[in-house]
């Protein structure tokens, strides 16, 4: 994927979350936005996603702009996927459920066929077993790998995660990690905003660190880690680095 | 002790004090007069039967859209919807049927007293089910719609399979308590001469001087429609259970 972010501004009431900030990408399979809390990484993400409306400014990936208006934002949604960090599978349906849900009310998918398709990615990630159970009955890791596997069976064209594990025990974080790192290997595209700094290194190709609404810092995952410029970055590496 | 057999036996003990307390005050039971009258009582019966459920789908439906109202941006919507609802709350039903009845209908030229009154009923059932039904509704989360939004369901449709669905849960207790309110409100439909249960029973107690037998089968009436109201409720309840 290949992104654009031009004069991007982001405004609730009188707060300025995102301030005219600019980033460009060449051709990157993921990009992963790290930076202080509040400083408008989940804000952006939100936007790339289709689920808010910018202030001002634009967003091309791959040479087509996002729509601005709500029935756009839909379609445009239906061709992308999105994970939150906690609370995203439906309470109310089994997992299996929460797998079809989309396949057959969005994407016109007889049952039958929906059924088809998620069988071997479930057999894939170790989750077949646990499709008949309701969300309280599953692990959080469970609960985050089902999301992520809701995100992926509709095939879209790239995934945005947003802190997928920081709502998890460091044992689960683990697992929808692994998950992750695999899905990447198998050539899915995302972004994603995390704050674990190990795995941000190991599966971007390119990492912008945003603060103040700003894009501070932004380069390929490398350079960014090993020959930090900017003090803040440099500062926020060394304090999330040894803890 | 088995739940079942736990209920026989406080029902027994309640029956068996409210025994006590009829031998006790030596009340001479005249059923017989009562009984020429039965025919009445279950046409009263009938007719309470018919105008509950007539007001519960109305109530139903009038408590959905005032919920949404109550939610709405539009301040006049919102406002409308809350003046509503807090009048019908605040008022006693007598007043509200009183005026309903002799003042409003008269002045639209409705005269149908049985229309007349399962709109009343409804309207003032559908207040309470209106703070009910949006209770319910704001109790989802917020994240909920997020993720329905995020698969690219349309707003139709994740009002449909996500937010209804887990609101219908929440609120189903209270709504079959509201319900079961209703039921007995209706009573008070005798005061604008529906000729419903309540009103049957005042008048056999007229014509026959036998005021408990009158109004005993009018408890017993009431109980027949209520408590498998209550009983369903638990069964749903519990169909559509699952922790969150």
């Amino acid at each position: 994927m290949n992104l654009r972010i031009t004069d991007l501004t982001q405004r609730f009431d009188s707060t300025t979350v995102l301030d005219r900030l600019e980033l460009s990408t060449g051709e990157i399979g993921a990009l992963v936005l790290v930076g202080p809390s509040g400083g408008g990484k989940s804000t952006l993400l939100r936007i790339l996603a289709g689920l808010d409306v910018p202030t001002a400014g634009s967003v091309v990936f791959d040479g087509a702009a996002l729509p601005r208006d709500e029935p756009g934002l839909r379609r445009y949604r239906r061709t992308v996927g999105t994970v939150f960090q906690a609370y995203n599978l439906f309470p109310h349906l089994t997992a299996m459920d929460n797998l079809l849900l989309p396949l057959v009310h969005v994407h016109g998918l007889t049952r039958e066929a929906a059924l088809e398709r998620v069988r071997g990615p479930l057999e894939r990630f170790g989750l077949a077993e646990h499709v008949h159970k309701r969300p309280a009955e599953l692990s959080g890791g469970q609960k985050q790998r089902i999301a992520i596997l809701r995100a992926l069976v509709v095939q879209p064209s790239r995934l945005f995660l947003d802190e997928p594990t920081s709502a998890l025990d460091p044992e689960m974080r683990g697992e929808v990690l692994d998950m992750i790192r695999e899905l990447r290997e198998a050539g899915t595209q995302f972004v994603l905003v995390t704050h674990e700094m190990g795995f941000a290194r190991h599966v971007a190709d390119d990492v912008a660190f945003i603060a103040d609404g700003h894009v501070v810092a932004h380069g390929a995952a490398a350079d960014f880690f090993d020959r930090p410029t900017d003090p803040r970055v440099r500062g926020f590496l060394e304090r999330t680095l040894s803890a | 002790m088995p739940r079942w057999l736990a209920h026989v036996v406080v029902l027994l003990v309640v029956a068996a004090a409210i025994a006590a307390a009829f031998l006790r005050v030596g009340y001479a039971w005249n059923w017989s007069a009562v009984w020429e009258y039965r025919g009445k009582l279950l046409q009263g019966w009938l007719v309470t039967v018919v105008l509950s459920l007539a007001a519960l789908v109305a109530s139903t439906a009038i408590g959905c859209v005032t919920a949404f109202m109550l939610r709405s941006k539009r301040p006049l919507v919102e406002a409308a919807a809350r003046v509503y609802v807090e009048l019908i709350r605040g008022t006693p039903l007598l007043v509200q049927l009183l005026i309903g009845f002799y003042v409003v209908a008269t002045a639209v030229g409705l005269e149908n007293r049985f229309v007349v009154g399962v709109l009343l009923l409804a309207l003032f059932s559908g207040a309470y089910m209106a703070e009910i039904f949006r209770g319910g509704l704001d109790a989802i989360p917020k994240t909920q719609l997020d993720s329905a939004r995020a698969i690219g369901l349309t707003p139709w449709q994740s009002l449909r399979l996500v937010v209804l669905p887990q609101a219908v849960r929440i609120v189903l207790p209270s709504i079959a308590g509201q319900l079961v309110s209703l039921i007995k409100d209706s009573s008070l439909l005798s005061v604008i001469a529906i000729s419903e249960f309540t009103l049957a029973a005042q008048e056999v107690n007229s014509f026959t001087y036998s005021t408990l037998e009158s109004y005993l089968p009018l408890a017993a009436g009431y109980l027949l429609l209520t408590l498998p109201l209550s009983a369903l409720s638990r069964w749903l309840e519990h169909r559509f259970r699952y922790e969150t």
